[in-house]
């Protein structure tokens, strides 16, 4: 009962990292002629930072941060969403020196508002993507559109699986989850249309031997196609594979957990925190409240596992291209919840970054069975 | 996957009877060690620690080594010292077990988790199961009759102790260092001995309960493995009320309705998940409500023992 | 020489000796024992960081400086102690009548619930009766959950260690479903947690220093606290009965009412600690309430012994220890359950040194 229950999601995969970082390289930057100022960056995480989840793929873009010029990295971990990290930014602040902190965790939110006034001259980045006008200038939210790899996966599942039944295993009843649940069902249902998706609400982050049992349930129920939305998709991933069933991964890069059933997985990329780092050090502007998915470079997809084939990895590339160049919409008529009522009528589209569209689902599309347990 | 059926409601009882299986081992194994612990006249609260500490030696040591059964046994070994300082720190006059308990249950998921840190990310050989269901076509009976050895090891030592308590020598010795001091000091017997092997031997039990988390189910070694399994197993030794048998169907009884939670909703039940998450505690509380009394102690409580008064 | 104990001797007679001696005495070598204990603790810890290839020195110098060093750090183990005030005493109150209550994680839970929902219910009534109603709330949610468990043990034997850790999960299981769903404030998208309480309810800092709050009702509380226990005829009622159950029955105390008064009391106490976690810092019910608070209010309770006051000192400890460990962490690459461990060992000293109760120091008069 040590365990600190938290949030935390986000990952972001080595690959993504490099992507990002040539990103940053390419990118002229005013003050890059002369030696940048030293700069002391801290990481707060709320969970272990190893633990093939949220809290790595973090660590892994703070570890690619640390190595830009001037750049001196501090990290802590395992701190709770009370006002203990409060403390802990107020004390990398004056005991550390540090002028950016990335609190990780989406609780830290409220406690980041409190305190930033106080230190005007510190950045502060939070993974959420919760600011807002009348929140202080030096705060930064940025997230991406984890459902559209989710969609991708879904088009990979889809085309792979032999049964038609796919299995989604959530945390918590949170709007991304379901997004990224109906964007995983509306992949697969684009491929074959009578694909359905059985949904699973474990109710925590990190539940090892509930996330195990989830999977060995629904591989009982036929389903062969798997993928994990808590905060270390390890131990599903890891379990789908023993069970000889297929697995899309989350977060971060996941294949060499499952040399057999891995598709492909869904991965944030977080890198984009270097480029907020240089502007801070440098005085250059930056934006505070940044969303995106593919065409934005904030979300990426894993490697292909080695058993996918190249009709199955080609699709899945042409509808990231859809993403990136916007032809390809998430939400498009017609739609249907699974209840049967209708969201979207035949021609209408959501445009993929309407974002108060995206904050109200609490339902479920066709396809999926189970129910947010909301409405 | 072409041998797949839809099993629909069928696959709700298979999933919940494989998850009983599955879910119960380290109940099992922590409750029976906690029994034999009881019986002496000690209570042992920091079995948590003990099998946190016990899954993390387990995977280290497999991890290290390539070798799942030394990991068990380093998990065992590991169970068994912090049982052996449980019970130094209580052979001292005026030291309460209770207590020293839950410094344990600090003191070993401290220590696992320092020292496990690096041992996060690795993965690890996994013990082996029995493949039991090759009978059948279906790859949900053939993978929920793939049962571990350590279930049967569980199944046996049950058997074995509920038969042994009464039946043997040390059984005897047990139970009076557990229903007296007084007469087991008359006899000329070490209580403080017979405790202290007891308790080790509880440690034992409880860290291999720990190795069957992270070397078998779920098969993993992180921070957040363990979700209360080496407390709730206290409790379910005096729900069994001390009986070793009983031990092994209160276990099965918690396996099995932690596993309905996730099998439910895999057919679409999707109201109120987390009521249902917590129907095992609801129902051991209610169980215990109903098999108490306020006249007389739990009928098999050791005498000795403090937690039963 | 005391005598071995023998025979059937409560849990509380043993965790908790009720004293007969003097109490300057005893209290003296009650403090001097931890001490001692508690420099063992230290270089038991010393030696298993040296033998990490840490210098042991270093990093106590650290603790030092995150835990006491500066005005800032003092705030910050301030922070951390205040809600251990109050934990603690759900399971120190209820040991004084012979319970051992480990369910204070739960009450924090149902206190903050009951002061959330009291909270948004009172929306609109005066601020400063609001603040109080919505505190009372939580403090009365606490109180009668851990007093279940003493109703439970009282008319049903049921033990009261197993019934508040079950009643634990159950509670955590309840906050989860609350704030997943029928209390849910949906405009809240990062995080399933409940409607707020007016802002004009929430408490603030304590002026001239950042610590809210709820570390003067926490002090208050352990003082008023240690009167009551220490001064009236209920604490010391409550003595006899957590020091031979037999001899409450022979004086005819009401024993129900004392146990339930006790559970009570104590669940009150960690109810209090869940409700200014709420008035104080989060301002709505969330999953942010389990962390550990009740849990670490267990170790308080027995490192303090039965005293309410040594409470105080003793969380002032454990948090610095805790305030420090962050610093720890990226001063030194030490893991974060370095702070666990060190505890665990503090916990297990102070116990171990319990056996040389009474033979420390020399006393005056027969013993």
């Amino acid at each position: 009962m040590t365990k600190l229950i938290s949030r935390r999601r986000v990952l972001a995969g080595a690959t993504n990292v490099v992507g990002a970082s040539t990103l940053l390289l390419s990118r002229p930057l005013c003050g890059l002629a002369q030696t940048p100022k030293p700069i002391t960056v801290g990481f707060i995480y709320a969970a272990t930072r190893n633990d093939f989840g949220w809290n790595q793929a973090h660590a892994v873009a703070a570890k690619r941060i640390a190595q830009l010029p001037g750049v001196k990295l501090i990290e802590q971990e395992r701190v709770p969403e009370t006002v203990e990290v409060e403390r802990v930014m107020e004390s990398m602040i004056q005991l550390d020196g540090a002028k950016v902190v990335f609190p990780t965790s989406f609780g830290y939110w409220p406690f980041i508002q409190k305190i930033a006034p106080k230190y005007p001259d510190v950045l502060f980045v939070h993974a959420g993507g919760l600011w807002k006008d009348t929140d202080p200038k030096n705060t930064i939210g940025y997230r991406g559109y984890m459902e559209e790899p989710h969609y991708l996966c879904g088009i990979a599942a889809g085309m792979m699986s032999k049964t038609g039944k796919l299995g989604f295993l959530g945390s918590k009843p949170l709007y991304f989850i379901f997004n990224n649940c109906n964007g995983f069902v509306m992949g697969a249902r684009s491929v074959r249309p009578d694909a359905t998706c059985q949904v699973v609400i474990t109710g925590d982050w990190d539940n090892p031997v509930k996330e195990a049992e989830t999977v060995n349930s629904l591989v009982d129920q036929g389903v062969d196609v798997i993928v994990a939305n808590v905060d270390s998709p390890k131990v599903a991933v890891e379990t789908a594979e023993r069970r000889g069933i297929m697995s899309c991964g989350y977060h971060t890069d996941l294949s060499t957990l499952a040399p057999n059933g891995f598709l492909t997985g869904a991965e944030w990329n977080w890198a984009k925190g270097g480029d907020f780092v240089q502007a801070w050090q440098t005085g250059a502007a930056y934006p505070n409240l940044f969303r995106g998915g593919f065409r934005q470079n904030m979300v990426a997809i894993s490697p292909f596992g080695n058993k996918v084939p190249k009709n199955v990895q080609e699709s899945v590339l042409a509808a990231r291209q859809g993403f990136i160049d916007d032809t390809l919409k998430l939400y498009k008529g017609p739609l249907k919840d699974n209840k049967g009522n209708q969201v979207l009528a035949a021609g209408q589209e959501i445009a993929n970054t309407d974002n108060p569209f995206k904050l109200s689902v609490k339902w479920l599309v066709e396809g999926a069975i189970g129910s947010t347990g909301l409405q | 996957m072409t041998g797949t059926f839809d099993l629909g409601w069928w696959g709700v009882l298979l999933a919940v009877v494989a998850g009983a299986i599955r879910v119960s081992t380290p109940y099992l194994l922590v409750s029976l060690g906690e029994t034999l612990t009881e019986k002496s006249g000690r209570v042992n609260l920091g079995l948590e620690g003990t099998l946190v500490l016990g899954a993390m030696s387990a995977f280290a040591t497999c991890y290290l080594s390539g070798s799942p059964w030394l990991g068990m046994l380093a998990a065992g070994v590991a169970g068994s010292a912090l049982g052996l300082l449980h019970a130094a720190i209580c052979n001292l006059p005026r030291v309460n077990d209770i207590a020293v308990g839950i410094a344990l249950f600090i003191f070993g998921i401290g220590l696992a988790f320092f020292l496990g840190k690096p041992f996060i990310e690795p993965r690890a050989a996994m013990l082996p199961a029995l493949p039991l269901g090759n009978w059948s076509d279906n790859p949900a009976i053939r993978s929920a009759f793939a049962i571990s050895p350590m279930f049967f090891v569980g199944i046996a030592l049950a058997i074995t102790l509920e038969w042994g308590l009464k039946n043997t020598r040390w059984g005897l010795i047990l139970r009076i260092a557990g229903e007296s001091a007084d007469a087991a000091r008359a006899i000329g017997l070490s209580v403080n001995r017979i405790r202290t092997l007891a308790t080790m031997a509880g440690g034992f039990l409880s860290g291999l309960g720990g190795g069957f988390l992270s070397l078998y189910y779920p098969g993993n070694w992180n921070e957040g493995l363990s979700s209360g399994q080496g407390l709730m197993a206290i409790a379910l030794v005096i729900f069994a009320r001390w009986s070793p048998l009983r031990c092994l169907y209160a276990s099965l009884l918690f396996g099995g309705t932690s596993a309905i939670g996730p099998a439910v909703q895999t057919v679409g039940i999707s109201e109120g998940y987390y009521l249902f998450y917590a129907a095992p505690y609801v129902l051991t509380l209610g169980l215990l409500i109903y098999s108490s009394s306020p006249t007389r102690t739990l009928a098999g409580a050791p005498s000795e023992l403090s937690i039963s008064r | 020489m005391p005598a071995r104990a023998r025979g059937p001797v409560s849990v509380a007679r043993h965790a908790w000796p009720v004293r007969q001696r003097g109490i300057s005495t005893d209290a003296l070598e009650s403090l001097l024992l931890s001490l001692i204990a508690m420099a063992a603790a230290g270089v038991l810890f010393g030696g298993f960081l040296a033998v990490q290839g840490h210098d042991a020195l270093a990093v106590y110098r650290t603790l030092y400086l995150g835990a006491f060093g500066t005005r800032f750090s003092i705030e910050s183990t301030l922070t951390q102690a205040a809600p251990l005030l109050l934990t603690a005493l759900c399971t120190l109150i209820p040991a004084r009548v012979g319970l051992l209550v480990i369910g204070g994680e739960g009450a924090v839970v149902l206190g903050g619930l009951g002061a959330t929902l009291a909270g948004v219910a009172l929306g609109g009534a005066p601020e400063v009766v609001g603040t109080v109603m919505t505190i009372a709330a939580g403090a009365l949610a606490g109180g009668l959950w851990i007093a279940t468990a003493g109703a439970l043990k009282h008319f049903r034997g049921v033990n009261e260690t197993i019934s508040t850790l079950l009643l634990n999960y159950i509670a955590i299981a309840l906050l989860n479903h609350l704030v997943s769903g029928p209390i849910r404030d949906f405009s809240q998208t990062l995080k399933a947690q409940s409607w707020s309480i007016p802002k004009g309810f929430m408490i603030g800092n304590i002026p001239h220093l950042s610590v809210h709050w709820g570390l003067i009702i926490g002090l208050l509380v352990c003082g008023g606290l240690h009167l009551l226990l220490r001064h009236t005829t209920l604490g010391f009622a409550m003595d006899i009965l957590g020091g031979n159950r037999r001899a409450a029955q022979l004086t005819g105390l009401p024993i129900g009412r004392l146990i339930l008064l006790a559970c009570f009391l104590g669940g009150a106490a960690a109810g209090l600690a869940g409700a200014i976690e709420i008035v104080a810092v989060h301002g709505a019910a969330s999953e942010s309430l389990v962390v550990g608070l009740g849990y670490a209010g267990i170790l308080v309770a027995f490192l303090a012994r039965q005293n309410a006051l040594a409470v105080v000192l003793v969380a002032m400890v454990l948090g610095g220890i805790s305030a420090s460990g962050g610093l720890l962490q990226r001063r030194f690459d030490i893991p974060h359950a370095a702070t666990t461990v060190l505890q665990g060992l503090i916990f297990l000293c102070v116990l171990a040194s319990g056996t040389f109760r009474g033979r420390l120091l020399p006393r005056r008069g027969a013993q």
